[in-house]
């Protein structure tokens, strides 16, 4: 099969998830309204309380809002992850996975097609995000913006693959509930997202090593 | 010239319960064959099959002589699929699920806008392009169904039930679609339906009943083999069902 064909159906797939992420307006509002509730409210709720000390990457001491934009970031993967996962739930419910499965082009390009395609939502919501972000004065060095973009591209196949994975183990969309609560929740809180993990040290050992072992960590 | 389809023993279990039963078929190019059989027959299971969403272990199929378990893709080429459940996007309009339909079979934009266009005037949809499939009826989401499934030019067309659900009006129309299609040029067309009074004299059919092929051939032939007045009394006599 030739090359063409490949790309053809790669865009056609990535354009339809995006197609989908844009009329689902709701989708859209929600995916950027959950992080900047935590930038806005929980961050300015806890500066006060958490005092983060110097850490690489930072030379000099930063407030609570900027420590947390990364892991808002992942955040957002994290949970666009999630969303895709649950559209394959409901496309494979619905009956719109068939159309895809009976294409004459290999199983395992269109699942890493799809795969890509979450990618590139997510990474449209973190942009997003970032350019409201900067109200809050969240202002990184200009290229910042472009090197964040490969980590990106890295920790949103991580993510979504795991999303992937736990699409083909849940057999029904009303399962999905069960996600959040021992999916994500444990994903973001046993992480640096919110704290640093020395502090997570001070306290317990052990769930130091849970924390710095499991993958959103590694986003983060 | 190869057959559109050919199935050749097929057997398929769901666990111990065998859904289809050493099941064969035989469909030329320009055949317009209804699979008839009551819920729970085996149709969708053999569909299932033929468009590979399950494996076949045993016996083959075929589809202008690509086996599909070991030349799936060229055998997918050939295929279109209108399947029981409806599977559009209902957040898309009907332009964009037509045009990621064909990016799924590698076919170019502007290919494939040409092709959307005639397809679409072919069911005299044309007024309904930019709109949102959740705004359509049921009998015009088939019809966009029907389109979708013709653009990549398949020489099979599979139908699974599909008038299930639609009120007269859209099921005459769309059956008198399907059957147009198949007369102008070499299009198969396997039409799986519990519905008897979509077969017309002249046409085959293919009787399935717990999962195995009772009768097929010409209606005619099937009426007479049974020594019933029409296809309905041939079909229940198979079936068993009593009248």
């Amino acid at each position: 099969m030739k090359l063409i064909i490949y790309f053809r159906c790669f865009k056609g797939i990535v354009l339809r998830e995006a197609l989908r992420f844009v009329h689902q307006k709701e989708r859209f509002f929600s995916a950027l309204v959950r992080p900047l509730v935590w930038l806005g409210i929980f961050a300015a709720g806890f500066r006060s309380v958490l005092g983060v000390a110097i850490i690489p990457p930072y030379e000099t001491y930063i407030p609570y809002e900027v420590y947390i934009a990364p892991g808002l970031i992942a955040m957002i993967q994290l949970f666009n992850g999630m969303q895709s996962s649950l559209s394959m739930v409901y496309d494979r419910e619905m009956g719109s996975m068939k159309t895809m499965l009976v294409s004459p082009i290999p199983r395992w390009f269109l699942l890493c097609s799809k795969l890509f395609a979450g990618v590139f939502v997510s990474i449209l919501q973190v942009y997003a995000f970032l350019i409201i972000a900067s109200l809050w004065g969240i202002i990184p060095p200009i290229s910042g913006y472009i090197t964040i973009l490969p980590a990106l591209v890295v920790s949103g196949l991580m993510l979504g693959a795991l999303g992937m994975f736990l699409s083909s183990a849940i057999k029904q969309l009303e399962n999905f509930a069960g996600v959040m609560n021992f999916v994500i929740f444990p994903m973001f809180f046993a992480s640096s997202a919110l704290y640093p993990l020395w502090k997570i040290e001070e306290t317990s050992e052990w769930l130091y090593y849970v924390c710095f072992l499991q993958s959103f960590y590694l986003c983060c | 010239m190869h057959a559109a389809l050919e199935i050749k023993n097929v057997t398929h279990k769901f666990g111990e319960f065998k859904a289809l039963d050493k099941v064969s078929i035989n469909i030329n190019p320009g055949d317009f064959t209804v699979l008839l059989g009551l819920n729970g027959a085996g149709k969708t299971t053999l569909y299932s099959l033929i468009t590979r969403l399950y494996n076949n272990n045993t016996g083959s199929i075929k589809i202008h002589n690509f086996n599909v378990r070991e030349n799936s893709s060229n055998a997918l080429k050939n295929i279109g699929v209108v399947f029981q459940q409806p599977t559009l996007d209902l957040d898309l309009s009907v332009e964009e699920n037509l045009h990621y339909h064909s990016a799924l079979h590698g076919i170019s934009t502007v290919d494939a806008s040409s092709r959307i266009s005639e397809e679409i005037g072919r069911i005299d949809l044309n007024d309904k392009l930019k709109s949102k499939v959740r705004s359509l009826s049921g009998g015009q989401r088939r019809r966009v169904e029907i389109a979708r499934s013709l653009l990549h030019r398949p020489k099979l067309l599979l139908l699974d039930e599909p008038t299930v659900g639609l009120d007269i009006g859209s099921r005459q129309m769309i059956l008198k679609h399907v059957k147009a299609l198949c007369k102008k040029g070499d299009l198969a067309v396997l039409w799986a339906t519990h519905l008897i009074d979509e077969i017309d004299k002249g046409e085959k059919v293919v009787i399935i009943h717990n999962g195995k092929i009772l009768e097929s051939g010409d209606v005619s032939k099937v009426i007479k083999k049974t020594k019933q007045k029409n296809i309905r009394e041939a079909f229940n006599k198979l079936v068993g069902i009593k009248t």
